[in-house]
């Protein structure tokens, strides 16, 4: 039995200083108060004075309350009776199950060799095209989901998790709202993936530093059955809360905060818990989602900003849908040029195509007279918005592949993609209508915008740049339809 | 000399607070005992009796009273053969062999030499009995992969030297003499082939260091056209997240013309060494038709390893590189990222509980940063050859505001700044270099004229972008409508550029030259465009071609052709010729043709500013007549 200390001599936020000897740096203790047990983790020590993080909190702490030493670090019990449990970020079952102590394994464990990584190979399906066609998950992949408060991000990570092919789904609640933790419970429960899946889960009325325990049970759950040959997806909700409690602890130790008060090795902090994802050479693997909300939509928040540097890649949700631009698998390289030759080539021309049309979107907002093109965009944008990025989308890769050239083949000409042509050629759907159904229907009311100053000129390039504007401007317009089209159509044809 | 010892008294993350008993030396190496493991750390405040000192490891497990034993030694590298290929941690442990024994995951105070004893190594002596020598000079040389490399008089030996003996050519391992030299009081040195050396002082064992001019060829047209490096230069690539720095440094790692490439991922994601590490191998580099690897150290401290040890990764990378140097070799280190490393002192700093200065980063953040790129350059050797170390860092701003300590740090020692911004790589516009805003102070090998009629127009480009916004399409006029196409036409032909495509991937120096000039042809010919719909539609068609064309191998039949149809499709509708301008040979001999028939407009945009302002002016007034005309056309 080790010694029992009961001087406490300072109590500040959840972090109190006792005096005691021969004590290790991160070794757990119990504190027995009046209101029950709790663990508490050596921080830091200072000579003889060794300060404490309460788990529970340090309220109803009394300086005379006895700590008693435990000789270990933080544990987590691992096996396969974790599965379907869940547990509080201390590790104690919220579940009314029986606690577990058996083949413990210290949590926050040293970092995997870079040396023994193999670069991902293996694409995670999804179902959303968004996610599937133009930022492919990928196994081993830490990816979060950036959001602001109301977005349906709960929503989105369990039906990714009901979705991937997956062994073990491991949940990781901080701050979670008692109300999203029984969703998730439910969704997984009703899909039947609950036997298969293990819940640390600190809700938001719970005491702060079990917050900042949830990723390190998760992810030490998960790198020991990885180990075994599984494959684990691990889901982090909400990053935020994470990185919150930790702020407050460094403020409570009165560390210099860098950035809005951010402990400076925030960095650090988040990058130690993402890195753990890995998938080991000839045998399992982690992949990790998170949620990262971003206060006031802002990307620079220190939150988002330092996860962006750290994950690969962020899917960025807003307004209810994945948006295209903002969200980024660094990983798709790896595996789409593995899928359908196109893949690609359809990814990268409707996001630009897409990009397009956001900026003719703005001119239209400002009332500017739609040209031809501008009005071939808003078609497309509107169809790609409607077909692709909707999330209640769930179709195959390959469907929405062929989704995609029916979308620009119904708006576009090929040359107007600025898709090679080796592609057109495979992949160009025949028999559309070839995007010319736009000029069609909008001839009319377009001649204004098309033929304000279709004059034959010669324009060479900044020398005599006077003499251009003012030709271009000499108003003897010649009328009549414009050649493009015309143009356009032959080489089609 | 008995081992000087000391007592922990404090911990505090990965910081010490040591009583100790006789004395201590700023910055060197102690270790923590901890039951079997040595942790190790080094010295880096003294306080009256106390010295505090940063572990490179987790210090979890340490109590207040385990002992600690100082070193008497800077934190240092071993330099010699075989450091080639290599993969090492921050602290030079090699990580393979780190694997080999540990498994998955690294482990805590295991420490490997970094350079094998074992292996034999065929030395051809140089210098000769009774010559005199200084540190740096020749002493013979093994053959390390596709290199000579030279085992030098230590750097650290001060002076002249007269050398006794030199080991007969043969088989030899590192740690057998191979010379010895007598210094001019008598006393005499052994010389084996691996040398110590601290890694936060220069290696200056050379005459002098000169002004970098000759151009680092990266085969990135963005880079070696508009924002050129120089070997023995400096350049930084700020940019926020997922705007493709790593990409790029990964790209440039491939490509760079140079003899070795050094790269330190510093406090980065370890996912990127991986595909470096397990691609170079396989990579044929096409200059020496040897695996990239071949000519590559890798210097890997990844985010989740200790923080420490990040701040040594970027000063035992540029050790190394320094060393290479010292043989003659053109070298390129490419740091990724330093802002982690200015991160892990802001850390220390903190837990130290200095005064914070600008986002909490340390006062003595701007002078690390300075000295750590002064330590690039070309220099001239003692035996009079060169040798350059070109330094690359990446820089990952907060918020990817670039206003931040250390991107501001950085601009103002470096030579060259290609700043990365989102809106490119949002619009998938790689590599997402703003040309606009990045500079640079070396020379392109490209026709500097041409450079500067390119770059008029982008600026152009960018203005009418912007007009447009405001007055619309339809407010704008066709020239300047026409002037903004050709500014998107290069950015989409020339600047952007797809390294997962094989061809498009590296352009040689000769081809940049080649097709830039064509595409100058281009947009000074004098194109006869009706409307924008056509002027649109045409600039989509040559940038199809533009784009296949890029695609096509450097003068393959296809490339001919491709060049063919694209002069043809100009032809078409302009004054361009449709045979090519006779400029094969790109160099010297193009100039003259493109002189006769540009001169005018070099002048013209030679102050391309001013003339934007010109034109600018005249917009305004034309803006309104314009869309008079849009109005009044139709009625």
């Amino acid at each position: 039995m080790r010694k029992v200390y009961s001087r406490i001599i300072q109590i500040s936020g959840d972090v109190i200083t006792v005096e005691a000897k021969g004590v290790a740096n991160r070794e757990l203790a119990e504190i027995t108060t009046s209101r029950g047990k709790s663990l508490a983790q050596v921080i830091r020590l200072d000579g003889d004075k060794v300060y404490l993080q309460v788990f529970a909190g340090s309220r109803g702490v009394s300086t005379g309350d006895e700590v008693r030493f435990l000789g270990h670090r933080m544990q987590v019990s691992f096996s396969d009776d974790l599965l379907g449990r869940i547990f509080n970020g201390s590790g104690i079952p919220r579940d009314n199950g029986p606690a577990l102590a058996e083949n413990v394994v210290e949590i926050g464990g040293p970092s995997v060799n870079p040396a023994k990584r193999i670069i991902p190979r293996k694409m995670v399906r999804t179902g959303i095209p968004m996610i599937d066609v133009f930022n492919s998950l990928v196994v081993s992949q830490k990816l979060p989901i950036f959001s602001v408060a109301g977005e349906p991000y709960n929503e989105l990570l369990a039906r990714i998790a009901l979705q991937a092919e997956v062994d073990i789904i491991i949940l990781g609640g901080m701050g979670l709202k008692y109300d999203d933790y029984l969703y998730f419970r439910d969704t997984l429960e009703k899909y039947g993936a609950l036997s298969r899946s293990i819940f640390f889960v600190h809700t938001a009325a719970d005491p702060t530093v079990e917050c900042t325990m949830v990723p390190d049970m998760c992810l030490a759950v998960a790198e020991q059955f990885a180990v075994t040959g599984k494959a684990i997806l691990v889901l982090l909700t909400d990053m935020t809360n994470f990185a919150d409690s930790l702020k407050e602890i460094a403020i409570t130790m009165e560390q210099v905060p860098s950035n809005r008060g951010y402990p400076g090795d925030l960095y650090s902090q988040l990058a130690a818990r993402y890195e753990k994802a890995v998938d080991f050479e000839g045998s399992g693997s982690i992949t990790i989602l998170a949620v990262t909300t971003m206060p006031g939509d802002d990307i620079t928040h220190p939150v988002p900003d330092n996860t962006g540097y750290i994950t690969e890649g962020q899917l960025y949700l807003k307004n209810g849908r994945i948006e295209p631009f903002g969200s980024l698998s660094r990983l798709k390289q790896q595996v789409n040029d593995k899928t359908r030759e196109d893949h690609r080539t359809v990814m990268n021309s409707m996001i630009q195509l897409y990009a397009d049309y956001k900026e003719t979107k703005e001119k239209e907002a400002m009332g500017f007279q739609m040209t031809r093109w501008d009005r071939k965009l808003l078609k497309y944008g509107e169809m790609f918005e409607k077909k692709m990025m909707d999330l209640s989308v769930n179709i195959p890769l390959e469907k929405a592949l062929d989704l995609g050239w029916e979308i620009m083949a119904d708006c576009f000409t090929p040359q107007e993609t600025g898709i090679k042509t080796e592609m057109i050629e495979k992949f160009w759907p025949q028999g559309r209508n070839e995007g010319r159904d736009v000029e069609e229907e909008g001839e009319d009311a377009e001649e204004a915008g098309a033929a304000e100053v279709n004059d034959v000129l010669e324009v060479d390039s900044g020398r005599e740049g006077d003499e251009i504007v003012e030709e271009a401007l000499s108003d003897d317009s010649v009328p009549g339809p414009p050649e493009s089209a015309d143009l356009v159509t032959k080489e089609v044809n | 000399m008995s081992v000087r010892t000391g007592h922990i008294a404090g911990i505090n993350g990965n910081m010490l607070v040591v009583d100790f008993a006789d004395f201590v030396v700023q910055n060197e190496v102690a270790y923590a005992l901890t039951g079997k493991e040595r942790l190790k750390s080094e010295v880096i405040r003294v306080r009256g009796k106390k010295a505090e000192l940063q572990v490179y490891e987790n210090t979890e497990g340490l109590k207040v009273g385990d002992p600690v034993e100082f070193t008497g030694e800077l934190l240092a590298v071993k330099l010699g053969p075989g450091l080639l290929t290599q993969i090492f941690d921050g602290l030079q442990n090699p990580l393979p062999e780190i694997a080999e024994k540990c498994g998955f995951f690294l482990k805590r105070g295991f420490y490997i030499e970094p350079l094998s004893d074992k292996k034999d190594w065929e030395f051809t002596p140089i210098a000769e009995v009774n010559q005199k020598v200084r540190a740096g000079d020749y002493l013979g040389k093994v053959p390390e992969g596709i290199f000579d490399h030279y085992i030098m008089v230590p750097f650290e030996m001060r002076g002249e030297y007269e050398v006794i003996s030199v080991a007969a050519k043969g088989s030899y391992k590192i740690t057998d003499n191979i010379a010895e030299l007598k210094d001019s009081r008598g006393q005499k040195y052994n010389i084996n082939m691996i040398q110590v050396w601290p890694v936060k002082i220069p290696i200056a064992a050379y005459r002098e260091k000169l002004k970098p001019e000759e151009p680092l060829v990266t085969k990135v047209r963005i880079i070696d056209t508009m924002v050129p490096i120089a070997r023995g230069g400096t350049y930084c690539i700020p940019g926020p997240f997922g705007a493709g720095k790593t990409v790029l440094q990964q790209i440039t790692s491939r490509n760079a013309e140079v003899d070795i490439v050094i790269i330190a991922a510093c406090g980065e994601r370890a996912g990127e060494v991986v595909e470096t590490l397990k691609e170079f191998p396989k990579l044929i580099d096409p200059r020496t038709e040897k695996p990239l690897i071949e000519r590559t150290i890798i210097i890997c401290n990844t985010s989740s390893m200790p923080v420490a040890a990040r701040e040594s990764s970027v000063y035992t990378a540029v050790t190394l590189a320094e060393y290479y140097r010292q043989m003659g070799l053109n070298v390129l280190l490419l740091a990724d990222s330093t802002s982690r490393w200015a991160q892990a002192m802001r850390e220390m700093s903190g837990r130290l509980e200095e005064i914070p200065g600008e986002e909490a980063f340390p006062a003595y953040l701007e002078s690390r940063i300075a000295s750590f790129y002064e330590r690039a350059g070309i220099v001239r050797l003692n035996n009079g050859e060169l040798g350059s170390v070109t330094i690359g860092g990446a820089v990952s701003p907060a918020g990817g505001n670039f206003e931040e300590p250390v991107t501001q740090a950085t601009l103002k020692v470096v030579g060259a700044f290609l700043g990365l911004s989102r809106e490119r790589s949002d619009a998938r516009r790689y590599p997402s270099i703003d040309v606009l805003d990045s500079w640079s102070k070396y020379k392109s090998f490209v026709d500097p004229e041409q450079i500067a009629y390119a770059r008029g127009l982008l600026v152009k480009s960018a203005e009418v972008d912007q007009m447009m916004k405001v007055v619309g399409e339809e407010g704008t006029s066709l020239a300047d409508f026409i002037d903004y196409l050709k500014g998107e036409y290069i950015d989409e032909v020339y600047l952007q550029q797809n390294a997962y495509d094989k061809v498009d991937d590296a352009t040689s120096e000769d081809r940049q030259k080649y097709v830039f000039n064509v595409l100058h042809e281009i947009l000074t010919a004098r194109l006869k465009l009706r409307d924008k719909d056509a002027a649109r539609s045409f600039f989509h068609e040559i940038r199809q071609i533009f784009r296949n064309w890029n695609s096509a191998p450097w003068e393959s039949d296809e490339f001919k052709k491709l060049e063919k149809s694209l002069r043809k499709r100009v032809a078409e509708i302009s004054d361009l010729p449709i045979t090519g301008s006779g400029r094969k040979d790109a160099g010297e001999s193009g100039q003259e043709v493109r002189n006769e028939k540009d001169t005018e407009e070099a002048e013209d945009n030679g102050d391309a500013k001013e003339n934007g302002r010109d034109t600018k002016d005249k917009k305004t007034v034309n803006k309104k007549e314009t869309k008079d005309t849009a109005r009044s056309g139709p009625v």
